[in-house]
């Protein structure tokens, strides 16, 4: 069986970052591991709370040799645009988690709203990653 | 604190218009969202996203009155305030300029029985969000 481990996403800042989904999201830090002879890289992992065996690899944009500084720059601006992709979160009560985030200084781009699968919201991280927090519907199986 | 590229700040701006949109929202609020004077927010806006911060706001207006008008049996009217617009005349203009059809024969050519696959509202509103349709603003940099 094939199962997902770990998904990576850019960010613009890692200690921000780190700070954000520790601190206003309330997930747990799988790894912290800067590693001297890569030039100091830093596999920085992230993870909700119940669910070890899934996280988010938070990654720094890395300078050259890995990727030129052109493209660099376009993945900055590429995230700084929110259109670097999406993190889609589940919860059993949406209203509840939007009020405890935001009560933690989340600030949120859509309020939970009625949807035909369920009550979703969504808000963004420090980099402009957008985030969606989802109260999916028990859809009865056919 | 690292210093954030501009997009990020432009990027505030569109979500304020995607979060706010039934608000009396205009061009001037975006630009303070992001900080900008109006003219260089502007500038920036449409440099960064491909469109003027006002067609940006308007079809963000089109597109979630089209959902109203597919997903519910609220009057025309009803809907162009709850999309923040003001005047039925001109959201009724503006939208038949977009879709094609007026807001009435729009609605009954989706009739709510046919119900959408379970795509994320994220989707929705991006793809569902109209292209411009302009006729004389293009030349009205007030607009913009």
């Amino acid at each position: 069986m094939i199962r997902i481990a770990n998904a990576h996403l850019w960010v613009h800042d890692q200690d921000e970052a780190l700070a954000f989904y520790t601190q206003r999201l309330g997930m747990e830090v799988r790894a912290d591991v800067t590693v001297a002879e890569l030039g100091n890289f830093r596999w920085l992992t992230v993870g909700p709370a119940g669910q070890p065996d899934i996280a988010i690899a938070l990654m720094a944009i890395p300078g050259a040799p890995v990727m030129d500084s052109e493209t660099a720059e376009q993945v900055r601006n590429l995230m700084a645009k929110g259109f670097a992709g999406t993190i889609f979160l589940a919860t059993d009560d949406c209203q509840a988690a939007y009020e405890e985030l935001r009560g933690r200084g989340v600030e949120f781009v859509e309020e939970p709203e009625e949807r035909p699968y369920g009550i979703d919201s969504a808000f963004r991280d420090p980099s402009g990653n957008s985030i969606r927090l989802t109260q999916v519907r028990e859809v009865a199986s056919v | 604190m690292v210093f954030a590229p501009p997009a990020r700040h432009l990027l505030r701006a569109k979500d304020l218009a995607d979060a706010r949109y039934f608000e009396p929202l205009d061009v001037d609020d975006l630009a303070g969202a992001a900080g900008l004077s109006r003219a260089h927010f502007s500038r920036e806006f449409r440099r960064a996203f491909g469109e003027s911060p006002h067609a940006y706001l308007l079809t963000r207006r089109m597109e979630r009155a089209a959902a109203l008008l597919r997903t519910t049996d609220r009057s025309v009217a009803d809907i162009c305030f709850s999309v923040g617009l003001r005047s039925v005349g001109s959201f009724t203009t503006c939208f038949t300029r977009t879709y094609g059809v007026s807001p009435t024969a729009y609605r009954v050519a989706f009739p709510p029985a046919v119900n959408h696959a379970l795509v994320p509202a994220c989707v929705l509103r991006a793809y569902g969000r109209p292209q411009r349709r302009t006729f004389r603003e293009d030349s009205d940099p007030a607009r913009d």
